[in-house]
Formats: C-alpha cells, structure tokens, sequence
C-alpha cells in the first residue's frame, strides 16, 4: 500500500471520476442532487466546530453543499488548483475573488480586451467601493509592468480576449505578477481547461464563466474560482491579517493553501449570497463528464468556419487566434496547441449601407445559427457586440477593447460542419442583395 | 477510521519537497497508515490561542477520535489534557509526534521521539529539516514531513472535499464503511 497506489490520471478520467466517490450506503454512480438548505448536526460540540471553521463540513448550502462540492474538486482538478469556490455566475466568480483580495484603495491593472459585463463591474461597482482599475492593452508586457503601482494588489486578464481573441502571454504576465508579489487573475472561460491550463503557466488564481463550454447545453448561469495553492499570503493584507469576523483567524496561517479559498468560501460568499443552486452543479457536472470531447468539435469547426470566413468575399476580416494572419497566432500555438476556443468576431465588407445595418440583415437571416447574447453552448450562437454585450461601454472603451460598429461575434457549436458553412453563406448573399 | 483504498493522483500538492523527495517522506501509504494505526498524538508546540493553526489542527484531531497531548514548555492544560515540557515527560504511549516548531528544533525533538519509542514524527507544512528526518528513519520511525496532519485526515477521510478542496483521490470502488 505504498507507491503502487499513486498514479496521475489523465485528464478525462479526472473529468468523470474527480471529487466523486460512490456513495457507501446507496452506491449511486450518478452524483446525486442535494437539495437541500441545510445539515443537521451530529452534535452540538460539533456544530459550534462547525462554526468556528474547527471542522470541515456543511452547515447551509449558501456556503457549501455535497454536490456542488463534486463539481467544485472535479473542476479544481481539471484546472490542477488547490480547490474551488462554485458560485452563482461568472460574474460573481470574479466579484467575490476581487472582494476577498482587495480593500478600499487597493487598485487592478486589468487587459482592456474583456467581457463588456467584466469592464462594467470594475469601472463602476468597484469605483464605488473604492477600487481603481487600470486598463491596458493586453498584449503589451510592457504597458501592464508600466500601470503598476505601489497599491496595485491584482493583474486581471482572459486566457483568449473577448471578442478580438487576443491571447494572454501568461508566462510573462505571471513573472511580473511574480516580481511584484500580486496574484495573476486569469478568466479562463474561452479557454476551459482542456485547451489551456492558466495554473500550469503561473496564474495563482483562475475564474470561469461555467455558464459557457463547462455547462456546455446553455442552461444553467454559474460561475467559479480555483486557486493555485501556490501564491504566499504571506505579506497579503487581506488573507493574512487576523479577520474581525471570524474573532482574528489569520486565513493563511491556519489554513496555509487554502487560506485564500476558505476565505472566500467562509467569508466573501457567506455575506454576499452569490451561492450557486445544486441543481446547476449538477448540470455543470454532467457538462465536465465530456469537456473534452465537445472541445475537440468546438475547435475543429471554428477553425473550419474561421478558415471560410476568411477566404469569404464579403468578409472584411476574420479575428481568430487560429488563423496564421492574427497578431497572436504564434501565442496561441504556445498557450493553446490544441486550438485557441470557438468564440471568434469577424467584420463584414463595408457595403454600400451603413454598417451597423449590414450587421442586423446579416443576423437577421441565419438559419442555424441562434441570435442571444451568450457563449460556449452547444448550438452556434451570433450577436452584435456594439450593440449589445458591449453597449454600456464608452467609445474609448468601445476602441480599446477592439470592437468596431460592424463587429460581428460567433460561438461555434457542434452542429454539423456543412450546414454551419451553408448558413452563414445564404446569410452573408442575403446581405449584398 | 476508513482511509481507503483508492488510488491517489498525485498532481498538485504544494509542497517545498521535490518528486523525489515526496516519495520518501510524504508517501501516501504511510500517512494513511498512520492515519489509520495511530491514536495517541503528541503535538509539540500545541498553542493555548484558540485562533492558532495548531490549536486548530489539534481540536479538529481531538474530534475524530485521537488523543491529542500537548508538548509546550509554558505547561497548563490545553483542551483539557495536561501539558508537557517535552516529549520525555509524557507518561503515556505515544504513536506520533507532530512537530509544530521551527526546522531547527527538529533533531532535538527527533531525539528525543527516538527515546520515546513513538512510532513516527511528523512535520507541519513547511517545516522541513532532512538530517532528522534521515535519523528518524535510520531509528526506524516512519517520517512524514511538510504536510499537516489535519489536512491529510481530512483528505483521506472526506471532510477536506466538503470544502471543495481538490483531494486527489481518484476511485470508482465504493467505501467499505462510513467515513
């Protein structure tokens, strides 16, 4: 019973195994739902324990619950964190990792090629507690070493940027999170970790929009927070110091890797509320149970349609990753070998009209092709940024993040390549005519 | 207790100790063994301070089932056990010795570990120091070093996975008993 027994599982038998162990009474093979509120307590020394953080162990399903936790070690593994924290939206994954590492003062250099929803919550939600953000490019090592300051507490990037699919140069960007000893944040939603693992490269902390390629069927909004475990807390004001709400317990001291975690479970979800149902874990499991294969066809049929936009006549311009002619297509092969996702934009040719018309005409006449504002489902999915998932954004903003009024974005499904082709062809006929 | 029998997929612990070093002295076998045959822990440098990590470990410890004596020169009663100024003075069998002080008290404790025919010591994470580990083992102790007993207990037994901690193990065999 000693060496024999320890094995690195590969990846997909970690997708269906990991943070599941079959029940010992029932034997259930299906993780079961447990839909429940609350755990009763073996005893009372044991729930003030509980309480205290003394034992590890549910109390109320806002804080933690039996299958969001499968879901919850299954993706830490996938992700090769310490742990993780489910919670009720991408949005919220970000918001309760920013609120356990920040206070008022602190400030953010973040990739100016986000998610509108993301640029919103920090320009505005977090201004109002405080917060600065700086916004740079991306791409430019440079500029993020350039806007950190002495109260500068997080790097914030996305694995591949929204829309323009600009590719994050993690190595770099985790050295000079590294030098200046500050947590690289990494959103790796377009990513997901079977096309690229943002741990492996550095990043202390990683977040996902599960709603997308996790969930991967459109029907459960989730999110979720997975740390390295390999970040010191050390000199960390907010993880180490004692916490007035837990009677001075030093998070890092007590729970070492896990201090960060545990905070954001004990603390930041407890007072916030932004659980996630057991129910949409449950969903959100039976989505990671074939990450990897509805990757390998996302991939393939977004370079496929890549490729055809590409050489359309109607299209002006095609920004995917995978394609030789896209700035960071030598970063993607680095980061992402298997293939940089299948969310992608693309600009139809000016026209005659306006172009923000020629984009509703476009959009108007697909098929196949569903017009909503979400990603990583598996239909393929189409929407105008400028007018939509990136509206609230100023035009500066609007320039900085790449998106141009004739913008049009694309989440590649799983549908049969050729009537994928045949649609967006009729639909970009239907433009010119 | 019911520790398993599953394998382990060793991917990720942070640890100081590298490949080769974690095979000799944080080897899944042993600390399940450990876990499993153990029943009497001396802490050394157990606090009194209910917030200490220590204090932690050794209340969490004391609930699943372990008798937990604390070895602290300031003495007084912690969690209800008396509390001695070394691991000589302990009257009692003692099956394993878990270090909570810094790595160059370490030999000293190995010692005298060695003297009380403890079964194993045991380090705290971070708390490394080879030359008494190798004393240990050439005594015939088992070693576990930069790991805490706590998180191990709770990683083996289950409780550590309620928290969405990546536990590592991988098995599609149901448990014989309850955890």
């Amino acid at each position: 019973m000693s060496s024999h027994n320890t094995r690195t599982f590969g990846f997909e038998t970690r997708m269906l195994h990991a943070g599941h162990i079959p029940d010992a009474v029932v034997g259930a093979r299906a993780v079961p739902i447990y839909q429940t509120t609350s755990y009763v307590f073996n005893d009372a020394d044991y729930a003030a324990q509980l309480f205290e953080l003394k034992q590890y162990g549910n109390i109320y399903t806002r804080i933690s619950n039996p299958t969001t936790a499968v879901f919850e070690e299954r993706i830490a593994s996938l992700e090769n964190g310490t742990g993780a924290v489910a919670v009720a939206s991408g949005m919220a994954a970000q918001f309760v990792t920013f609120m356990t590492l920040l206070a008022p003062g602190d400030e953010i250099v973040a990739s100016a090629q986000l998610y509108g929803g993301s640029v919103t919550q920090m320009t505005h939600t977090l201004k109002k507690l405080s917060i600065r953000v700086h916004y740079v490019d991306p791409t430019q090592v440079d500029h993020w070493a350039k806007a950190i300051t002495p109260k500068t507490k997080a790097l914030y990037g996305e694995t591949v940027g929204n829309p323009r699919g600009s590719i994050l140069d993690l190595d770099a960007l985790s050295d000079l999170a590294r030098a200046h000893r500050i947590p690289l944040i990494v959103d790796n939603t377009f990513g997901t970790p079977y096309l690229c693992r943002p741990i492996d490269w550095g990043a202390s902390i990683v977040v996902h929009s599960a709603t997308k390629f996790i969930g991967g069927h459109g029907n459960s909004i989730a999110g979720v927070v997975i740390d390295s475990g390999t970040f010191d807390y050390g000199r960390f004001p907010t993880i180490a110091d004692p916490s007035p709400s837990y009677h001075g317990l030093r998070f890092y001291d007590t729970f070492g890797h896990y201090g960060f975690l545990m905070k954001v479970r004990a603390e930041t979800v407890r007072d916030t509320g932004a659980c996630i149902s057991p129910m949409n874990s449950f969903l959100l499991i039976q989505g990671l149970e074939t990450l990897s294969l509805r990757m390998e066809r996302h991939v393939a049929n977004a370079m496929a349609v890549a490729r055809f936009l590409h050489d359309h006549p109607r299209v002006a311009s095609v920004s995917y990753a995978g394609l030789p002619d896209h700035p960071d297509h030598e970063r993607a092969k680095k980061y992402l070998p298997k293939g940089p996702g299948a969310v992608f934009a693309f600009d139809l040719k000016p026209g005659a009209g306006d172009a923000r018309e020629a984009g509703r005409k476009f959009i108007e006449s697909l098929q196949i092709f569903s017009h909503l504002a979400n990603v990583g489902d598996a239909r393929s999915l189409v929407i105008h940024p400028a007018s939509t998932t990136h509206q609230q954004l100023s035009d500066e903003e609007l320039r900085l993040g790449g998106v141009s009024p004739s913008m049009i974005r694309l989440s590649i499904g799983l549908e049969t390549l050729e009537d994928l082709l045949w649609d967006l062809d009729q639909a970009l006929s239907a433009v010119s005519t | 207790m019911g520790f398993g029998s599953g394998a382990v997929c060793s991917i990720n612990l942070n640890t100081a100790l590298d490949r080769e070093q974690r095979a000799r002295y944080q080897d899944p076998g042993v600390i399940r063994d450990l876990l499993d045959t153990c029943r009497t822990i001396a802490m050394v440098g157990l606090s009194a301070d209910r917030q200490k990590a220590s204090y932690f470990v050794a209340s969490y410890l004391r609930y699943e089932g372990y008798r937990v004596i604390p070895v602290n020169p300031r003495g007084g009663e912690i969690l209800g056990e008396r509390v001695y100024p070394d691991l000589l003075s302990i009257p009692d069998q003692v099956d394993l010795v878990d270090v909570f002080r810094p790595a160059s008290e370490c030999p000293s404790i190995v010692d005298e570990a060695i003297a009380l025919h403890a079964k194993a010591v045991w380090t705290q994470l971070r708390i490394v120091n080879f030359e008494a580990a190798e004393k240990a083992l050439a005594a015939g102790l088992k070693v576990v070093m930069d790991r805490c007993v706590k998180m191990e207990h709770g990683r083996y037994g289950g409780s550590l996975h309620w928290a969405g901690m990546n536990t590592e193990i991988i098995t599609a065999r149901k448990p014989l008993r309850l955890p």
